[in-house]
């Protein structure tokens, strides 16, 4: 008989590998009956996993860490054993704002946008308003993303420029009517504030760090021990659905399926695109094809690495204004799981890297590493600024980040 | 006590707000408006924020809580360890509840209690709503059905609706499904006329 999981998830494109495990027959076929729960809010996504409405959540990689240590709420020990994509989002700044600081309607150079921002920063200072971005959630890729892009071009985040916490489907709203004058958000949200005139798209986020991290699969702790045969069966199912959705010649399939009235419920032209890696940066302007837009599949992109827990360990501290803590920064990257991935897929013929942590940022061109059978090769996986990340040397990073 | 509630359905925050006022020495404070949510709970200064689960407001607020300066004293999610079995169970009927910081567990659990039952009140009046409106649906069917019938074949009412319980009866399906079957056919010929 067949078992059956239930995941919570809010209506984006990174959400696709459940639903298409689902929707494929993969997780079926593999005797995993798949229910999907669609919320709108992260904080409900967390309770419903949190009280058992969900055995597994589509979650903000952040926030599976802040949860596991606590931040706002008792410490519930969260488990995330594959990553569901990384990057995959991008800034959008209100058009004015956009034209004058990356003129041309291209993907600007992160150096050079943040600088000409920095400059309109001060121009708005000096007539006393704070520009005002806004983000998905406080723990969130997109916060972290975009202080990290800031601060690296001498903005201060929360000095030089306000960020607050706008719901992704009202972001295009916010952008609109002045309340905010950039947003970092994931698609198909973007997009929709371009159709609408509202802003212009100027960065992917993969542009300032090239593999970063975005959504992750999250289980409880407790959850994952008790229903560790069935969560090994989602991982395959879901290795499956990721191998599929990149093929080209299923971009549309793909995106009828996400745009269906239960899941994304929205246009399936956009949701295409952003499968596609194609984004419309402006109101009539035509797709770009940026090929690290969102990355799913290649280069085990959903192999979960203790180091990259760690880095969103590193700027949660930085941000929140923590002291550094051995102990917490273990107990973050704990919440990564490679064991789990590695137990789901051996036997799979899947590519499973032999490592659990990398220095972050260090690769510049292809490079083999060493898997359980084989080599992977990785490709650039740059900061845009050049740094690089070591997971043992946590508190000198984020030293020289303050 | 200052209860601030914020709910997007009109209705179910009145029925929540009804039952709050037996609560003595509370005030209560309805938002169902999105629009400068977070400036007009400045003003109000809740001690509890009572806020259904599908509000799409909740990350905002929740970090609004948590973060924000504007308010005197701070409000964090109803955490208090002892209290799990309360929080599950409003998680259960779909509210989520914020206290102000310092407020004692003895004093928000009965509220809470009635919040919880009252949501779940709520849900089963939707579902009894849902189905009236169901078997409203259903008899309008069926009246569709009798009078098609009436006027294409000459019956009577009566022979209309014991043909349409006899064809129910014979294929083993509800009068509604049958009629709804009529009413279905009868469009669709009317398209080609």
């Amino acid at each position: 008989m067949s078992e059956k999981l239930t995941i919570g998830f809010l209506p984006l494109v990174d959400a696709c590998l459940p639903i298409l495990a689902r929707e494929l027959g993969f997780a079926e076929e593999d005797g995993l009956d798949l229910e999907l729960t669609r919320d709108v809010t992260w904080a409900t996504v967390l309770d419903r996993l949190l009280y058992g409405h969900t055995d597994a959540a589509h979650m903000l990689a952040p926030l599976a860490i802040a949860t596991t240590m606590g931040i706002g709420r008792p410490p519930q020990p969260l488990a995330a054993p594959f990553v569901l994509g990384l990057n995959g989002n991008a800034i959008t700044l209100r058009t004015e704002l956009a034209d004058a600081v990356c003129p041309e309607p291209v993907l600007g150079d992160p150096a050079a946008v943040g600088a000409a921002l920095a400059k309109q920063a001060e121009k708005a200072a000096a007539n006393g308003r704070t520009l005002r971005f806004g983000v998905v959630h406080r723990h969130s890729s997109h916060n972290y993303m975009l202080r990290y892009w800031l601060s690296a071009c001498g903005i201060r985040p929360d000095v030089d420029i306000e960020i607050v916490t706008v719901a992704p489907p009202f972001s295009a709203d916010a952008l609109e009517s002045g309340e905010i004058d950039g947003s970092c958000v994931g698609e198909p949200w973007n997009s929709v504030a371009v159709d609408r005139g509202a802003g212009r798209i100027v960065l992917a986020t993969a542009q300032i760090w090239r593999r970063g991290v975005e959504k992750v699969l999250a289980v409880k702790e407790a959850r994952l021990t008790e229903r560790s045969e069935a969560v090994a069966r989602l991982i395959r199912a879901m290795r499956q659905a990721v191998k599929w959705l990149v093929d080209p010649a299923n971009r549309e399939s793909a995106a009828a399926i996400l745009a269906r009235p239960e899941y994304l419920d929205g246009s399936a032209e956009v949701i295409g695109r952003a499968i596609a890696d194609e984004i419309v940066l402006g109101a009539g302007a035509g797709a770009s094809h940026y090929p690290d837009f969102m990355f799913q599949y290649n280069e085990a992109a959903n192999f979960p690495w203790i180091s990259q827990a760690k880095w969103l360990y590193s700027q949660l501290i930085l941000w929140e204004n923590k002291p550094f803590d051995a102990a917490d920064a273990d107990r973050a990257g704990r919440v990564f799981r490679p064991d789990v991935y590695r137990q789901a897929l051996r036997g799979t013929g899947d590519l499973l890297p032999g490592a659990s942590s990398k220095v972050e940022g260090s690769i510049g061109g292809p490079l083999a590493v060493g898997a359980e059978q084989g080599r992977i090769t990785l490709s650039a996986n740059g900061f845009f600024d050049g740094r690089v990340f070591d997971p043992d040397e946590i508190e000198a990073y984020v030293a020289g980040q303050r | 006590m200052r209860i601030a509630v914020i709910d997007e359905s009109r209705a179910r925050a009145t029925i929540i707000e009804e039952g709050l006022r037996a609560f003595e020495g509370s005030e209560i404070f309805v938002l169902s408006e999105r629009k400068a949510l977070l400036s007009r709970i400045a003003e109000i200064e809740p001690d509890i924020v009572l806020m259904d689960l599908g509000n799409p407001a909740r990350d905002v607020l929740e970090e609004y809580f948590a973060v924000s300066r504007a308010l005197a004293r701070p409000i964090a999610i109803f955490v208090d360890e002892s209290d799990d079995q309360a929080i599950a169970a409003s998680i259960d009927a779909g509210v989520s509840a914020y206290v102000v910081d310092g407020l004692s567990a003895p004093r928000i659990r009965p509220l809470l209690d009635l919040a919880v039952r009252r949501f779940h009140a709520f849900a089963r009046l939707e579902e009894d709503l849902a189905e009236a409106r169901g078997r409203l649906h259903e008899r309008d069917q069926i009246d569709q059905a009798k009078r098609i019938l009436m006027a294409e074949r000459r019956w009577t009412e009566p022979e209309a609706y014991a043909e349409l319980r006899r064809k129910a009866m014979d294929s083993n399906k509800r009068i509604a499904a049958i009629a709804e079957a009529v009413v279905t056919a009868h469009e669709l010929m009317k398209g080609d006329q």
